[in-house]
């Protein structure tokens, strides 16, 4: 058994580790404002060597290049708009976490309502549906 | 009866969507890490780069005007780019398509000895050491080859080795329409 002030810090440990995920090792920005939109941009931002992984946490050398390219925005004044404008206009669409609604992706963002949908709708058909059977008919019921 | 049927049936429907797409990545014709790119019928990005066989010199793609041409974007480090480079000296010699190397991220002195080791299938090829115009051309990985019309349009694009096969399905039908408008 772990004491329970030991679990605390493993617990402690742990969450905190999320934030060693990135792989920039200081600051890109001395200014928080700057250095917070950086973060928030290269998180949302894929890395297109490695598909499952943002550019902020992924060491492929495009990776990098994208963050390098994002900090020089940045610096440079644009906008986050500006920035993600830049890159969808190379890499496409697929280059964001968070793909904005087009016919193309109208299902994806339309999937979860969906399927809440049907999940409703198949669980009001069996409740209505044995609501109205006699006790007597239900199989579970009887012995 | 349909309690059992209907399961069944959506599992084999299921089942031979799966099928189909592991088919297709088995034999090359799905590749699902290949991202469209969007650079197709868009102007291609214009580029002055150093010269790789003369750094002092430099290439600039607007002297290209008026002609179809390949970019192919390689590197020393690329096995993909060594398996292809045969293709790309058969291609560049039998098309008469002018083709442009872009060495990406790479140790000149190391793409010159390449070079003359192997052949030079291109009639430029510059170097790109910091990888800024690979980005502009939306460029994710090693090799990737671009065809450009002569009104500088990009046309077609391929991720991976460019074969013989490749470019008479890709390429060649394009190059016949699109390419001198």
């Amino acid at each position: 058994m772990i004491a329970p002030r030991r679990w605390i810090v493993l617990l402690a440990a742990l969450l905190l580790s999320a934030a060693a995920g990135a792989i920039d090792t200081e600051a890109a920005f001395a200014d928080a404002a700057r250095q917070a939109r950086y973060e928030h941009l290269t998180n949302e931002l894929r890395c297109l060597v490695c598909q499952n992984q943002t550019i902020a946490d992924s060491n492929a050398g495009l990776a990098g290049d994208l963050r390098r390219e994002v900090k020089e925005m940045i610096a440079a004044g644009k906008s986050d708009n500006d920035i993600k404008h830049f890159l969808t206009a190379r890499y496409g669409d697929f280059v964001l976490y968070d793909p904005p609604l087009t016919p193309r992706t109208l299902l994806l963002w339309a999937a979860p309502a969906l399927l809440v949908l049907i999940t409703v709708g198949a669980a009001a058909r069996v409740i209505l549906r044995r609501s109205k059977a006699p006790i007597d008919a239900d199989p579970e019921e009887t012995v | 009866m349909w309690r059992y049927l209907g399961p069944a049936a959506a599992f084999l429907v299921l089942g031979a969507l799966f099928a189909f797409a592991l088919v297709r990545i088995q034999n090359g014709t799905l590749d699902v890490r290949e991202i469209k790119s969007p650079l197709i019928g868009k102007a291609a990005p214009l580029f002055t780069l150093p010269l790789v066989t003369d750094p002092k010199q430099s290439f600039d793609t607007r002297t290209m005007a008026g002609k179809a041409y390949i970019v192919n974007v390689w590197g020393t480090w690329c096995p993909a780019c060594r398996e292809e480079h045969d293709s790309l000296l058969q291609l560049a010699r039998t098309t008469g398509v002018p083709f442009i190397g872009i060495d990406w991220k790479d140790d000149g002195a190391m793409a010159q000895q390449y070079l003359a080791q192997l052949g030079n299938p291109y009639q430029q090829v510059v170097a790109d050491a910091d990888g800024r115009i690979a980005i502009d051309w939306g460029v994710y990985g090693a090799p990737e080859t671009f065809l450009v019309s002569s009104a500088g349009i990009v046309l077609a694009k391929h991720a991976g080795a460019l074969t013989e096969a490749v470019w008479a399905e890709k390429f060649a039908p394009l190059l016949g329409t699109g390419a001198r408008q």
